[in-house]
């Protein structure tokens, strides 16, 4: 069976050059792999604005979750310290401060898995016999066959035409 | 093409490379046999650690008598080494937070060795007040649960505040040191074999380096890097206000939370010196950890040390100007006292020592860079020693006066987190790419190809 074709480019101005062409030849389920974050993605495939607000989001419920906990336990066993306010809110800012930052840091790294669809345990680009270049020196753009669009011939001459070379990857 | 000027930063790789045979020379400590040397360090770091784990058992068995503490010095060794390690740990998260929101691009080669140093340091850090409590296996009283006597912790202490901010700030290097090194674990995961593969196959979660992914990353990495910083600078001044909050003189002092600050980086860079001189000769890293590195960690450490140094100076002028007597005589009882050896090390190697880094004569002798940052390291212990026995051994009452002597068992706890943490770092580097690869690649293209 075939899984879909994966292209090798050896720069990223090929590879978003390549992206543009195929979103405007109108294929759909292709996805770019690369060693290393490539600048002018997010105009080819969309960027992610999220991200931002969801932590700041997570911030004001960490500062929420922080206040909380110290007035509730506060006020449940009220305990007269050196004859400070119960509610000295000054001593609270070091604890709400840590758990601020401690909700946004694993909410945003658990944010990041789901959004990314990890943990994987099986991916069909990963399949193909030299995969590992696109993690080490080289640009590479999965096209799945399952993409309207998809023809193994002409995809494959216009894949090697934008400068790439192509490999099928098939189930063994 | 047009003639372009080479990129400011062009030396940080040096040498003639393409990805392939970079990516060969940072992955050949885990890829390769390891170096002689290792061996060496792995023996001694295991050895030690067995020692360690020996004296906490016979901590446990025997309870804290088995420790040299005593009335008036309730905090010994274990809060001395306890101060020490976190601040060691300080220095990792420095260059990998602070320096990616600077764009500092000498970062990419060292921040995965000194994050891994932060997570041992910070592992061995916590393990101090754990068995200090005497009852360790109660530790979880110090966490807000709902109990029958319903009892809460007491959030107006510092030492409350302490647990959540090492807590938070463990949860947070250690999340930080894993994203950058997932990238790795994917490339690692497709050139291995056998159990190695699995192992990372498992820990890469399925990385394939999907573009779309790779923004989000980058989007999330600079964002754990923003506050990751602030997180540096609020563990070590909640350490700081643990003693700051007390009435003891030779504690009280407003200038606490920068001082612990200033010397966290210093002895934190100190020792990230200590760990990357010698690795970067054992595994021939010249070319990526080139001189311009260790250049620039030395005139780090020379300007936190200066930092240091300063509030050593105040300390004794606020102790003089304020002319509250307790804590004068505590100055005097520093200088002048059975203590005073102590002291005076400290002085000479933090305050006149560390001057020799102004010139970069002394900079570029390796062998001196090495010597001073496990000098400096001392330093840093003798003034942790200075901050917590010497202000305990007098305080307000002369017949509350009464020295410290550690046991056998005070200095095995010590020299076993120290093997705990070298014993834990060479596994990590044989297991793990002690260089970011992705990083390293990403820098080495945009230096050559742009």
């Amino acid at each position: 069976m075939l899984y879909g074709l994966m292209a090798y480019f050896d720069s990223p101005e090929k590879l978003l050059e390549a992206l543009k062409v195929l979103k405007a030849e109108g294929y759909r389920r292709l996805e770019a792999l690369t060693p290393n974050p490539v600048e002018g993605i997010e105009e080819v495939l969309g960027g992610d604005g999220r991200i931002p607000w969801i932590a700041f989001f997570l911030g004001v419920l960490g500062v929420g979750l922080g206040l909380f906990l110290q007035i509730y336990t506060t006020l449940d066993y009220p305990h007269n310290a050196g004859g400070k306010p119960l509610l000295g809110w000054p001593a609270f800012i070091p604890v709400t401060f840590e758990l601020t930052i401690l909700t946004i840091t694993v909410g945003i790294f658990l944010f990041l898995l789901y959004n990314n669809g990890l943990p994987l345990s099986w991916h069909p680009a990963v399949q193909a016999r030299e995969y590992v270049r696109v993690l080490l020196d080289e640009y590479g753009v999965f096209v799945y066959a399952t993409d309207p669009r998809f023809d193994l011939e002409s995809t494959k001459t216009l894949l090697r035409e934008l400068g790439a070379e192509v490999e099928e990857v098939r189930r063994d | 093409m047009a003639h372009k000027e080479p990129h400011p930063d062009h030396d940080l790789i040096q040498g003639e490379w393409t990805e392939k045979t970079l990516v060969e020379k940072l992955l050949e400590p885990v890829e390769k046999p390891a170096p002689r040397p290792w061996r060496a360090v792995l023996a001694v770091g295991g050895a030690l650690t067995l020692a360690w784990l020996y004296a906490i058992f016979v901590t446990f068995v025997k309870g804290l008598g088995a420790w040299g503490i005593n009335q008036p010095v309730a905090w010994g060794f274990d809060i001395v080494h306890f101060v020490w390690w976190i601040g060691i740990g300080h220095a990792g998260t420095l260059i990998s937070a602070i320096l990616v929101l600077m764009r500092q691009n000498w970062r990419d080669s060292l921040n995965r060795v000194t994050e891994a140093m932060t997570l041992f340091a910070v592992l061995a850090a916590a393990t101090y007040p754990l068995i200090h409590m005497g009852r360790p296996q109660l530790f979880y009283w110090v966490m807000p649960y709902p109990t029958h006597m319903a009892l809460w912790p007491q959030y107006k202490s510092p030492l409350s505040w302490d647990v959540l901010a090492i807590m938070t700030y463990l949860t947070i290097s250690t999340l930080f040191l894993y994203l950058g090194l997932i990238p790795d674990l994917a490339l690692l995961r497709e050139r291995s074999t056998g159990w190695r593969r699995k192992l990372y196959g498992w820990l890469s979660l399925g990385w394939t380096g999907n573009a779309v992914h790779w923004q989000r990353y980058r989007a999330v990495y600079v964002l754990l890097a923003g506050l990751a910083t602030p997180v540096v600078i609020s563990v070590h001044s909640v350490v700081s206000m643990d003693f700051a909050y007390g009435l003891v003189p030779g504690w009280h002092l407003t200038v606490f939370p920068p001082f612990f600050a200033a010397g966290a980086i210093y002895s934190g860079f100190a020792m990230a010196l200590t760990l990357i001189i010698p690795l970067r000769r054992w595994y021939r890293l010249e070319g990526v950890i080139t001189e311009r590195h260790l250049d620039w960690m030395a005139k780090v450490t020379l300007a936190s040390g200066l930092g240091v140094a300063y509030i050593y100076l105040l300390e004794i002028f606020i102790a003089w100007y304020a002319g509250e007597p307790a804590e004068w005589a505590q100055q005097i009882w520093r200088m002048t006292g059975p203590y005073a050896p102590y002291y005076w090390a400290m002085m000479l190697i933090n305050v006149v020592l560390l001057q020799t880094l102004w010139f970069p004569r002394f900079r570029k002798n390796l062998t001196w860079l090495f010597l001073f940052s496990i000098l400096a390291n001392v330093g840093m212990w003798l003034e942790r020693f200075v901050i917590v026995v010497i202000s305990l051994s007098k305080d307000f009452l002369p017949g509350n006066a009464q020295l410290y002597y550690p046991t056998w068992v005070d200095w095995t706890l010590f020299l076993g987190t120290i093997g705990f943490f070298l014993f834990g770092l060479s596994l990590f580097i044989r297991l793990f790419p002690p260089i970011a690869v992705a990083e390293m690649v990403h820098l080495f293209h945009r230096l050559r190809k742009h």
